[in-house]
């Protein structure tokens, strides 16, 4: 039985099925954005909370590296709360579409993308801070400095963000709702037709979605074997 | 006020009055009262723990004094100042790319590889500055300061644990800095460096100044007990 549904699981990979391929390109572009929206957040509060002296730093810093191991189905749920017609953004009519699950993934990632930015930004404030002061460079000039030299480290922690959002379930579908042709990505559908008995394409699903995952990680090696050449690890 | 005989320019003045600086609930550094006009190279000599390099860190402004003050004189406006730390802190990129990032007159690519050229680090301007030998790197953070023209070169130990052909690049860069009228302050435990750089010498033990004079009746008649000592290799402690 595995093997008929590894067959088919391959069948519909190699055919292109249409249904498959919409779930695909579907995930894709839901985490993509998710990660743009959260880099743009992300790096911004992770260097100001590496660089910047204020009071309360250590406290954001502590809530920040918490939010990291947030549950999913939490998340999902306070954007549930937020985006049904009850809740304070209700009127947006944003619930069930793929915009919330947008903004689900954003609110799991953009923590760890911060956390992480945050303590590759104060390694390399520290090791950088005497220099910059005895060279005078302005705090734009310097700060572009810390994000050019810790580029490597930070696309591990982008490509990170992206993994989490990739194969993360329990968000999305409490603010998706998994349906067909509408929010119904790779982990959503897995879940529904393992639970269906349709293992082939749960299956068909599960290796691309392993797929994509194994090229994140291989991403991050090369990045990393990279980031080892110019001492940057 | 002195001058240097060739230029006619002015010396700058360093005036640390009545310094101290208290860290985690102790004095390092008591009651410094110096005027360091002297051109040329001013040696800061003395046992680990003295307070010399928080002396010149207070004097570079990356520590502020606990109370007193530091002036400087005989220049208009404050001098342009760079460090060379002992531990030499280089930018994750080429060796070229460090030069660049520190060259704030947008200096000429020639004019660059000259400065290179002068640490014998040319042939190594494409290479990532992190994977150079101990000696390149404080080669490079040298050339690296002086390429920001300064008035005033803060350096501290910049050639400790080095191979004698890196402290022999330094050295030289170093007088030759003197002949650019560049005043230097330099941090040494090496005291026939002291000899051959120096034109006065500052000997601090225990955050004290115990001594300041030139460099000649510091080494062939110092004054004080701890001095003498130092210079005859005994431990001061």
């Amino acid at each position: 039985m595995l093997t008929e549904a590894f067959s088919e699981a391959f069948r519909l990979i190699l055919s292109a099925d249409a249904d498959l391929f919409e779930i695909l390109w579907l995930s894709v572009q839901v985490s993509l954005t998710a990660l743009l929206v959260s880099i743009v957040l992300g790096l911004p509060i992770g260097t100001t909370l590496a660089i910047a002296n204020f009071p309360g730093k250590n406290v954001c810093i502590t809530v920040i590296n918490s939010l990291m191991g947030m549950p999913p189905v939490v998340v999902g749920l306070l954007v549930y709360l937020a985006l049904s017609r009850s809740g304070p953004f209700g009127v947006f009519g944003l619930l069930y579409t793929p915009s919330a699950m947008v903004i689900a993934q954003v609110l799991l990632i953009t923590p760890i993308i911060a956390a992480l930015t945050c303590q590759v930004m104060d390694d390399l404030h520290k090791e950088y801070r005497d220099l910059f002061f005895s060279l005078s460079i302005p705090l734009n000039k310097a700060v572009a400095a810390y994000l050019w030299d810790a580029r490597y480290s930070l696309i591990t922690a982008v490509l990170a963000g992206f993994g989490r959002a990739i194969s993360e379930v329990g968000a999305v579908m409490i603010v998706g709702g998994n349906i067909d042709h509408l929010t119904r990505v790779m982990t959503t559908a897995i879940a529904l037709e393992t639970s269906r008995g349709e293992l082939s394409v749960a299956l068909g699903l599960g290796i691309v979605l392993l797929a994509l995952a194994l090229s994140v990680n291989g991403l991050v090696t090369t990045v990393r074997s990279r980031a080892r050449y110019y001492g940057c690890a | 006020m002195r001058e240097t005989r060739d230029s006619g320019k002015p010396n700058l003045q360093i005036s640390v009055n009545n310094l101290c600086l208290d860290m985690l609930g102790s004095r390092v550094l008591d009651q410094i009262d110096l005027t360091i006009d002297q051109p040329g190279v001013t040696m800061i000599l003395g046992p680990n723990g003295a307070g010399k390099s928080l002396l010149l860190k207070c004097i570079h402004g990356l520590l502020s004094p606990t109370q007193g003050s530091i002036g400087f004189n005989g220049l208009n406006g404050n001098p342009k100042q760079a460090m060379v730390f002992q531990k030499p802190v280089l930018l994750r990129r080429s060796v070229m790319d460090n030069m660049r990032f520190a060259d704030q007159d947008r200096q000429t690519q020639s004019e660059l590889e000259q400065a290179l050229d002068s640490v014998q680090l040319l042939e190594k301007r494409e290479h990532p500055a992190t994977q150079l030998s101990g000696g390149e790197q404080q080669r490079l953070a040298l050339a690296r300061a002086l390429l920001t023209k300064p008035d005033l070169l803060l350096l501290d130990e910049p050639t400790a644990s080095l191979d004698p052909a890196s402290v022999l690049i330094i050295e030289k860069l170093i007088q030759q800095a003197t002949r650019q009228h560049i005043k230097s302050i330099f941090i040494s435990h090496d005291i026939g460096q002291a000899r051959r750089l120096s034109a006065d010498v500052i000997f601090l033990n225990r955050g004290l100044v115990i001594e300041y004079s030139d460099a000649a009746p510091f080494f062939f008649a110092p004054h004080s007990n701890e001095a003498k000592a130092f210079l005859s290799g005994e431990i001061v402690l």
